[in-house]
């Protein structure tokens, strides 16, 4: 019998929409990633070395490190605090601390650095007084963290928030009864239910800290060798029409989206479940 | 909690009420003067046109991809699931020098636009490209859930009532994603119009032709007109936060229609 | 329209869902396919909609004589009714209902006036006059139950096919829509099967019970035939409770609660009796259920109606007679 199930399509009509959907996602996803590498090796292995193994590139390296260190644990933090109070509590106000928590996402990185430019900047609320101490925010490291820090606020809040409402207090609960104290029900009772979730979560909130760009830009001031974050120094190059060295240090950056959706995609086997977006 | 607040308060609360605090520092005639300046017009022009472009085209390539990822088993279906976060995940001054790089003029699809005379780089379809690329995970991330979660009974109630496949289609399940896909072109519009670093290598940015808002609060910032910025940023905030309600009222007809 | 089901073989890669299952619905009959999760009663009912296929091979359904076979689902003029509705959510009741009219093609389909009055007439039919602007979440299970039935019919359907019909519903909602539908039924004569677990919605139900055990049909009959003269003791205890008394050789007797006896120890008949003792019984309603323990060391239970019990003032720990009279 020739017979299709109902809920199918036809072969040809079937062939022809996987076709499409193979050309959009390769013309638009894959072909601008294998550019990055293609651009970057396009002069040879040595200039892409070469590229990297330079100081303004490693120093930007370094910088880059650091302004991740610093955020993602502190919004790993922020994030696990917040999740608990808005799941765990029913309180005035939880539904605006709610919608605050994702307001970066609606906020264009751009304004994320203008904000603290008004406010430490040299004409900003704080400047004055920061300039006779002789604290440099803006156009320096502190800056760079603060601008880092608002962008991938959300992050791992975001992640966790569905996934402790949906597991619900009972076993916090049975833990109280049972005459576990806050601390210790954090530890073996909350923690091993999200830590997946919170992985994810810390995973995104990294992956967003290494390549911010807009937000830094605004407040880093491209001191070359100083306050060039990895991708403000792939725009330096790229403007100064040094192609393969630009790519070559994008490859970093492009090679760290990788590892995190391969991360991702393992998270997604290991729990069985389909992670958040954004 | 107190913690909690505390740096609320601090990271997002208080830089934000600064900025708003600063344009307010300006009487409504200067306001509207910025606002309505040439320049400005023009960057808004841009900016919200290529973004409902984008988004408009992110709807139609979201819908068709996410059909076929969630509906068709065949040989790299799960690489390509896991690619379409690429635009997530992928720094945006790497996506920007990428895309500018394939769409110039002598680029690896540039030069093929070029021969049928669309210059796609330095120009606003540039800037729609690189919006379409960041936003049409949005929409592919929206809809699949729901797709997924569709169950077969539906289609084959419409069919044993003897719908064809494309009335099926049309009549029962396009009607059924379109909040979804709603919800997914507004994310991508919100996320297009704040966008900076995908747009700027691009774009081209020339004053009056190619310079998207974010753009624009920047270079103003480099000429130290602090108040103009923070005015642009603010009628920008103003439009997102705008977004976002939109979007929280669409999720929760989602949730409605998920009953 | 008769429904003749022959030789269908369905297999689902190794698994076998339907082997050579052969079957008459005749005209106008509500038919019962009774069995446990996995007996392939709702993929025999999806092959009659054509919803599923059976294996290439000798097997056929024919609608009044005609194989169906080659007829594509909507076009076999079957009203199938999904155990979870499928109502079209983001369509009214009427627009539901309607569905199936204004899918018709251009020369076939019925102008708006005519689509309109017939909604109202189904809507009459299924008791739901006045709701045709609601939306399905915002109607009870029942009455989306009955909304997806008014839709079915609205095509005129040759046979109506009901999966789980009273699945998703609570107990009460279920035996009215149980007493409503046979009503119904009466009313409108179509040719129906419909696809159970429970055994007592069988029974009540349809007029004729096909049951299934493992992709087998292994009996067809009228409620009252497969209920007394079960021919396997699977369809035995599938149908309501049965004791199982265990004889010489590896034998067993089956009886069912209210064919056993109980009488006053002393009026105790070696031939037919056995000794037992009252373990618990319960009596809230009119038929009261005793467990008990028989002298051999095996258990019954038995019914018995309120007003026996009360005569014999029976209480736990009693010795009375066991009476297994023959069924």
């Amino acid at each position: 019998m020739e017979n299709r199930p109902v809920t199918t399509e036809s072969p040809f009509v079937k062939g022809l929409l996987i076709t499409s959907a193979v050309v959009i996602l390769t013309l638009f996803l894959l072909m601008p990633l294998f550019a990055v590498f293609a651009e970057a090796f396009r002069r040879g292995w040595e200039v892409f070395i070469a590229s990297l193994n330079e100081e303004a590139a490693l120093s930007a390296i370094k910088l880059t490190l650091l302004a991740a260190a610093v955020s993602v644990p502190l919004n790993t933090l922020f994030g696990l605090s917040a999740a608990w109070l808005v799941t765990k509590f029913r309180f005035k106000g939880r539904a605006f601390l709610l919608s605050m928590i994702d307001l970066p996402f609606a906020v264009s990185p751009v304004i994320a650095g203008l904000v603290w430019v008004l406010m430490f900047g040299a004409q900003g609320w704080f400047g004055p007084w920061l300039a006779e101490r002789d604290i440099e925010i803006i156009f320096a490291l502190p800056g760079i963290i603060l601008a880092t820090v608002f962008v991938t606020f959300p992050f791992v809040a975001r992640e966790l928030i569905p996934l402790m409402e949906a597991q619900g207090s009972d076993q916090e609960e049975a833990a109280v009864t049972l005459g576990a104290g806050g601390w210790s029900i954090f530890w073996r009772v909350t923690l091993p239910n999200i830590k997946w979730g919170l992985l994810y979560g810390v995973l995104l909130c990294n992956a967003r800290a290494m390549g911010e760009f807009g937000a830094v830009s605004v407040v880093s001031g491209h001191i070359r060798g100083k306050t060039n974050t990895l991708p403000l120094h792939v725009e330096v190059l790229y403007n100064e029409y040094q192609f393969s060295a630009a790519f070559a240090c994008a490859t970093l950056l492009a090679f760290l989206a990788l590892v995190t959706l391969g991360l991702k995609s393992l998270l997604e086997q290991v729990t069985g479940q389909k992670a958040g977006g954004h | 909690m107190g913690f909690t607040v505390l740096y609320l308060s601090l990271i997002i609360i208080i830089p934000l009420a600064a900025l708003f605090i600063k344009a307010a520092g300006l009487g409504p005639a200067e306001w509207w003067e910025i606002l309505t300046s040439r320049r400005v017009l023009a960057a808004a022009k841009l900016t919200f046109g290529a973004s409902a472009a984008a988004a408009t085209v992110s709807m139609i390539f979201g819908l068709l991809v996410t059909w076929v990822l969630v509906r068709y088993e065949f040989p790299g279906r799960r690489i390509l699931d896991a690619m379409v976060d690429l635009p997530f995940a992928l720094p945006t001054a790497v996506a920007g020098i990428t895309l500018t790089q394939m769409y110039a003029p002598n680029g690896w699809i540039g030069q093929h636009l070029e021969k049928v005379g669309v210059q796609a780089a330095y120009n606003p379809i540039g800037v729609f490209i690189a919006l379409t690329f960041i936003g049409f995970p949005f929409v592919v991330r929206t809809l699949q859930p729901v797709m997924e979660d569709l169950g077969k009974e539906i289609e084959e109630a419409a069919a044993t009532l003897g719908a064809g496949r494309w009335t099926v289609f049309r009549r029962v399940l396009l009607p059924m994603f379109v909040p979804a896909l709603v919800t997914g072109f507004a994310l991508a519009f919100a996320r297009a119009i704040g966008e900076y670093g995908s747009v700027i290598f691009i774009s081209g940015n020339l004053p009056f032709k190619t310079e998207i808002l974010p753009l624009l609060i920047v270079a103003q910032l480099e000429q130290f007109k602090y108040e103009a910025a923070a005015v642009i940023a603010a009628g920008m905030l103003i439009v997102s936060f705008l977004m976002l309600l939109i979007i929280n009222l669409l999720q929760r007809r989602l949730d409605w229609q998920h009953r | 329209m008769s429904i003749s089901i022959r030789s269908i073989n369905k297999t689902f890669g190794a698994y076998k869902a339907l082997e050579d299952v052969s079957l008459e619905v005749p005209d106008g009959s509500l038919t019962a396919l009774l069995g446990p999760s996995g007996s392939g009663k709702t993929t025999l009912l999806r092959i009659v909609a054509g919803l599923e296929f059976a294996d290439d091979g000798p097997g056929k359904i024919l609608f009044h004589g005609q194989d169906v076979g080659g007829v594509p689902a909507g076009k076999r003029g079957v009203g199938f009714v999904f155990q979870h509705y499928a109502l079209f959510r983001h369509m009214t009741v009427a627009e539901n209902i309607a569905f199936g009219l204004s899918v018709l093609p251009g020369k076939d389909k019925p102008g708006k006036k005519e689509i309109a009055d017939r909604v109202k007439e189904l809507l009459g039919l299924v008791k739901l006059e006045g709701l045709e602007k609601r939306r399905p979440h915002e109607l009870s299970g029942g009455q989306r139950q009955r909304v997806a039935l008014a839709r079915a019919l609205a095509i005129r359907p040759k046979v109506l096919l009901l999966d789980e019909p009273f699945g998703a519903l609570d107990a009460q909602v279920r035996k009215d829509l149980r007493r409503w539908l046979r009503q119904f039924h009466d009313e409108i004569g179509l040719t129906t099967l419909f696809v159970t677990h429970d055994q007592e919605e069988a029974l009540e139900l349809s007029d004729e019970v096909v049951v299934m055990r493992n992709a087998r049909v292994e009996q067809v009959g009228e409620p009252q035939e497969v209920y007394d003269r079960p021919r396997s003791p699977f369809v035995y205890e599938f149908l309501g409770n049965v004791n199982k008394l265990k004889e010489s050789e590896g034998k067993a007797r089956y009886l069912r609660p209210h064919e056993i006896e109980v009488v006053f120890a002393a009026e105790f008949d070696p031939r037919t009796d056995v000794m037992g003792k009252v373990l618990h019984l319960f009596s809230a309603g009119p038929v009261a259920t005793l467990s008990l323990k028989l002298s051999d060391g095996q258990f019954v239970e038995v019914e018995l109606s309120r007003k026996a019990l009360d005569e014999m003032a029976l209480d736990k720990g009693d010795e009375v007679a066991v009476r297994l009279t023959e069924g």
